[in-house]
């Protein structure tokens, strides 16, 4: 071990896409190396849980921390983690909000089971068989950890230093952050306050979306593969639910750049407290119809609502969950 | 910051709240509760014993945070903020919790009701501490009132205006003002013409100086707030110039579409494709109906109605003019519309000849009416046997539950004036229930009864030509259970008259929507308090008055005329009104500049501004809906009073029991 700063990176319930987003911030991952020994980072070093639980407590300079919080692994690691690290970032949406896997709290673990090994149309499962969390083999017991039936963010678990949205975190945030972290680390700057979102823009995905907004009147709501939008006009005020209203800029709006609504993954602006139940609130106020019953068609116009306003806030929501 | 400290006054209503909630222990608990330094219950808060308890807490204790348990906050938040004010407190300082109409008056049982006043009040304790003190915002006002609606009430509220010197704008959709009462003959129950009483009215209307009268026009836009509203209102084209249109009639004369059903004689007359309504109209102008004349629909004309004007007024080029304009208050005199009885269909309205509406028997009793005031059937022949059936579409739930309160009197001021042409005629009146409640009503019903009419007890079941017998035989025939005798009876009638109830103008919800305010359940505009504010609004400086409220008599829509008009005089004869502070903010620095705030303002108070790239609200044109708050999608627009913590806190206080 040389005197660099220690660097660890987890991924607990997530796809691996922060892992890319990393890699992807290029010559930076440089500044990294020169800055950091790796102590823990399971998609690129080969590190043990058994190594983290020998380092002492805070021995971690940094620790980005990706994916929720799902599983008896993930929460013991998250644990260990909080404690070997000194900063402890929730990174990515599903660490910070819950993500795409938050969605799971619509349903019960049992309920996910049944529908992944037994009522899925394209399963062969004749014998019905689930995954067993302990199963006895020849060469000893083997062990699955417990799912639970709740999502979990990283905070609503342990104590969170930063929270850095995205899915994934755009790579020019992260080099950012790590410039910000590096120096401070060195003694030449701040860190941000704690409990702080980082690697964010001010206001929101709208003002960076170069989009020409007018005012909004929406007497249907469209998906994009029904139409081809026009490329210069706000896609919201085009019918399509896009979600920049109520979405933390930092992205630089590339999604609507291309023609793709914003989906929300860089969490709820700076003082809104339920990115889905505002952008809920923003729809239906422009929502333009003049019966009720009219209003009620639109409204039933809108696939898979939960998924489209909760897509990667419904852990971190007000309600949190469904009822099991 | 001084540390909170908050009263807690807890009003018994009487009974009305003390008789459900156990006041006294909720006001025990109260005191218990953080940040409260006294808890107080008094028999009525509202009285000046009572606010003097809020005073002087404020004064001796230094209270600097208020909680009043009592009715709702419409009713008396006003009393008990001044009563704070008068103290030295900021008023937005104090919080009502309503424990009568969201308690005490909708929960059974005593235990939960006590229960479920902790929880309101509760809300309010943990929301004070994060009260801000406030300060009203004073803006001027101008005196200019719109009275839209030119029936009796709005001609009363103008004219009672224009007595003080008020300028009034009189915005009415027909060619004419007069409304309904221009086309009944007599009024109950002193059977005075009602022309006679009208038209003096209506001309003394049309002839004011400080009148502007805006016949044939509709209310397209309302906008701004109390003291200043800003309307926009369309003159429709009348293809007449009526600067020079004397009124002659000399075109009717001349117009070869003869045969347009006239609206005013309920359909049973004919009028002329250029028309006056009636004679006696205000202002007595030619209208050209565009939809019949030749000439407007395209079709060859020789356009002898040019040729008949004398002082060339006939202009087909005409186009509906746009006037803009503000006024400081306006009284809503929209009137109603007759209840169609044709989806009843078990009384052959508009199946069979004869079966009549009122207000088409109040045109063929009407002396300038389509029979000169002779009351014959559609043959011509004098009915021997009139049946009159009541409630119509009121007092049903099929269609409206609501009883329409003049049905009664005018069915037997109908009776009255068959037996009066036509002593030999069988008169029936089919009844539920006689309201004979105004002033000299009772007397006229008992007169009725001594006239010969036959009161039968029971709602018809129904009209049909049917004959049973041969004195059936090529008449109506109206089947009813009389409850009184206990049997099904089967009247012969040559008429029937349909008393059909009074339903909101169809265009009422609508209509409401425009100038910001409600509607009730039944249709009719909603007033700001049933007893206390029967001709305000929700909307500072918008009245109503007359049947748009509810379905009244004349005296009682002359009444509430007045009532509305000294409404909207107390309201700008001020040179200033103050407004709530409740508005919204937009923090530029976190507008992301999306429109979507712009888009949802009712009440075009915020702006785009292009070279900033955010939105801003204009404070004076804010009425504080909170509508921005509720659409923004990143909470920038604030709206003071309301702020989420505030909010928050709240529904936490109310939860946390």
């Amino acid at each position: 071990m040389t005197d660099k700063f220690k660097f660890a990176m987890y991924w607990a319930g997530s796809c691996g896409g922060c892992e890319i987003s990393v890699l992807e911030t290029g010559t930076k991952i440089l500044d990294v190396d020169a800055n950091f020994d790796v102590v823990f980072w399971p998609a690129a070093a080969d590190f043990k849980y058994k190594d983290v639980e020998a380092y002492d407590d805070g021995f971690i300079d940094l620790c980005l921390f990706n994916g929720c919080v799902r599983n008896s692994e993930n929460e013991y690691i998250a644990k260990l983690l909080r404690q070997k690290s000194k900063v402890l970032v929730a990174f990515g949406s599903c660490a910070t909000t819950g993500g795409i896997p938050g969605l799971a709290n619509l349903a019960s673990a049992q309920e996910i089971k049944d529908l992944v090994y037994r009522d899925n149309p394209s399963l062969d499962n004749p014998d019905g068989v689930y995954p067993q969390e302990h199963y006895a083999v020849p060469e000893g017991e083997l062990d699955l950890p417990h799912m639970y039936d709740t999502v979990k963010t990283l905070a609503q678990t342990v104590d969170v230093d930063y929270f850095m949205p995205g899915c994934p975190p755009e790579s020019h945030q992260i080099a950012g952050v790590l410039d910000v972290v590096i120096t401070a680390l060195k003694g030449e700057g701040p860190l941000p306050a704690k409990g702080a979102t980082i690697g964010v823009a001010p206001k929101t995905c709208c003002d960076e979306c170069k989009r020409v907004k007018e005012e909004k009147k929406i007497s249907s709501f469209r998906r994009i593969w029904e139409f081809l939008p026009d490329p210069e006009k706000c896609l919201l005020e085009q019918g399509v639910i896009c979600m920049g209203p109520a979405t933390q800029a930092g992205c630089g709006a590339r999604c609507t750049s291309v023609g793709m609504p914003c989906r929300g993954c860089y969490g709820a602006p700076e003082g809104v407290i339920d990115q889905g139940a505002k952008m809920l609130s923003t729809v239906a106020s422009i929502v333009d119809a003049p019966t009720p019953e009219e209003i009620a068609e639109i409204a039933a116009s809108v696939p898979d609502p939960v998924g489209t306003f909760y897509r990667f806030g419904l852990a971190d929501s007000l309600l949190r969950r469904a009822k099991v | 910051m001084p540390e909170d400290k908050i009263a807690v006054y807890f009003c018994h209503c009487g009974s009305n709240i003390a008789g459900k909630v156990d006041v006294e222990k909720v006001t025990a608990w109260a005191a218990e509760q953080p940040n409260v330094v006294v808890s107080r219950e008094y028999k009525y808060m509202c009285s000046d014993p009572g606010q003097d308890l809020i005073k002087e807490d404020i004064q001796k204790l230094g209270v600097n945070r208020v909680v009043v348990a009592a009715c709702s906050p419409t009713m008396h938040e006003p009393t008990f903020r001044k009563a704070a004010s008068d103290a030295g407190l900021n008023p937005y300082l104090l919080q009502m919790a309503n424990v009568r109409e969201h308690c005490s008056w909708v929960t059974e049982d005593k235990d939960e009701a006590t229960e479920k006043a902790k929880r309101i009040l509760n809300a309010q304790i943990h929301r004070l501490p994060f009260n801000e003190a406030l300060d009203p915002i004073e803006v001027p006002v101008n005196p200019a009132v719109m009275v839209v609606g030119g029936g009796i009430a709005g001609i009363e509220a103008a004219l009672k205006l224009s007595a003080t010197g008020k300028k009034v704008y009189l915005v009415e959709k027909q060619p004419s003002i007069g409304g309904h009462m221009a086309m009944f003959d007599k009024t109950f129950p002193t059977l005075d013409c009602a022309a006679c009483i009208l038209t003096p009215k209506m001309s003394a209307a049309g002839k004011d100086p400080n009148i502007e009268l805006l016949a044939y026009s509709e209310v397209e836009e309302v906008d701004g707030y109390v003291g200043n509203f800003k309307v926009k209102v369309r003159k429709k084209a009348r293809y007449v110039n009526t600067d020079t249109c004397t009124g002659c009639a000399a075109c009717l004369e001349a117009c070869v579409v003869r045969k347009v059903p006239s609206e005013f004689d309920q359909g049973l007359g004919k009028r002329t494709a250029i028309y006056i309504p009636f004679p006696q109209a205000v202002p007595l102008r030619a209208t050209i109906d565009a939809e019949k004349c030749l000439t407007l629909k395209g079709k060859k004309c020789k356009q002898p109605c040019t040729t008949a004007c004398g002082p060339q007024a006939i202009d087909f080029e005409q186009q509906d003019e746009v006037l803009d304009f503000e006024v400081g208050a306006i009284i809503m005199a929209t009137g109603f519309e007759l209840w169609d009885p044709t989806p009843e269909t078990r009384y052959s309205y508009g199946q069979l000849d004869n079966v009549i509406t009122s207000l088409e028997f109040e045109r063929i009793s009407n002396a300038s009416g389509p029979t000169g005031g002779h009351i014959v059937l559609k043959n011509g022949e004098a009915p021997k046997s009139v049946a009159i059936l009541h409630c119509v579409g009121s007092r049903d739930e099929n269609y409206q539950e609501h009883c329409s309160r003049v049905c009664c009197m005018y069915s037997l001021k109908f009776s009255h004036l068959i037996k009066e042409h036509l002593p030999e005629t069988e008169v029936y009146e089919l009844y539920i229930d006689m309201r004979a409640y105004g002033k000299g009503y009772e007397e006229f019903y008992k007169r009725l009864m001594d006239e010969g009419v036959h009161f039968v007890r029971g709602r018809a079941a129904e009209v049909s030509s049917v004959a049973l017998s041969p004195e059936e035989e090529g008449r109506l025939v109206v089947k009813v259970e009389d409850t009184l005798l206990g049997i099904v009876r089967r009247i012969p009638a040559d008429m029937v008259i349909l008393s059909s109830g009074l339903a909101p103008a169809k265009d009422a919800k609508s209509v409401a929507q425009t100038f910001g305010f409600g509607c009730s359940a039944n249709g009719f505009y909603l007033e700001r308090h049933p007893k206390l504010e029967p001709v305000s609004t929700v909307t500072d400086g918008i009245f109503i008055a007359g049947c748009c409220q509810y379905p009244k008599d004349i005296p009682d829509t002359v009444a509430q005329a007045g009532a509305a008009a000294a409404g909207a005089l107390a309201l700008v004869d001020n040179p200033t009104v103050k407004v709530e502070p409740t508005v919204s903010y937009i923090d530029p620095e976190k507008c992301c500049g999306c429109h979507i705030c712009v888009s949802v303002c009712p009440h075009t108070a915020i702006q785009y501004n292009e070279e900033k790239g955010v939105a801003e609200v204009i404070t004076a044109a804010c009425k504080g809906c909170g509508v921005c708050v509720a659409a923004c999608g990143s909470n920038v627009p604030q709206q003071a009073g309301y702020l989420d913590d505030q909010i928050f806190a709240e529904i936490e206080g109310a939860m946390a029991l």
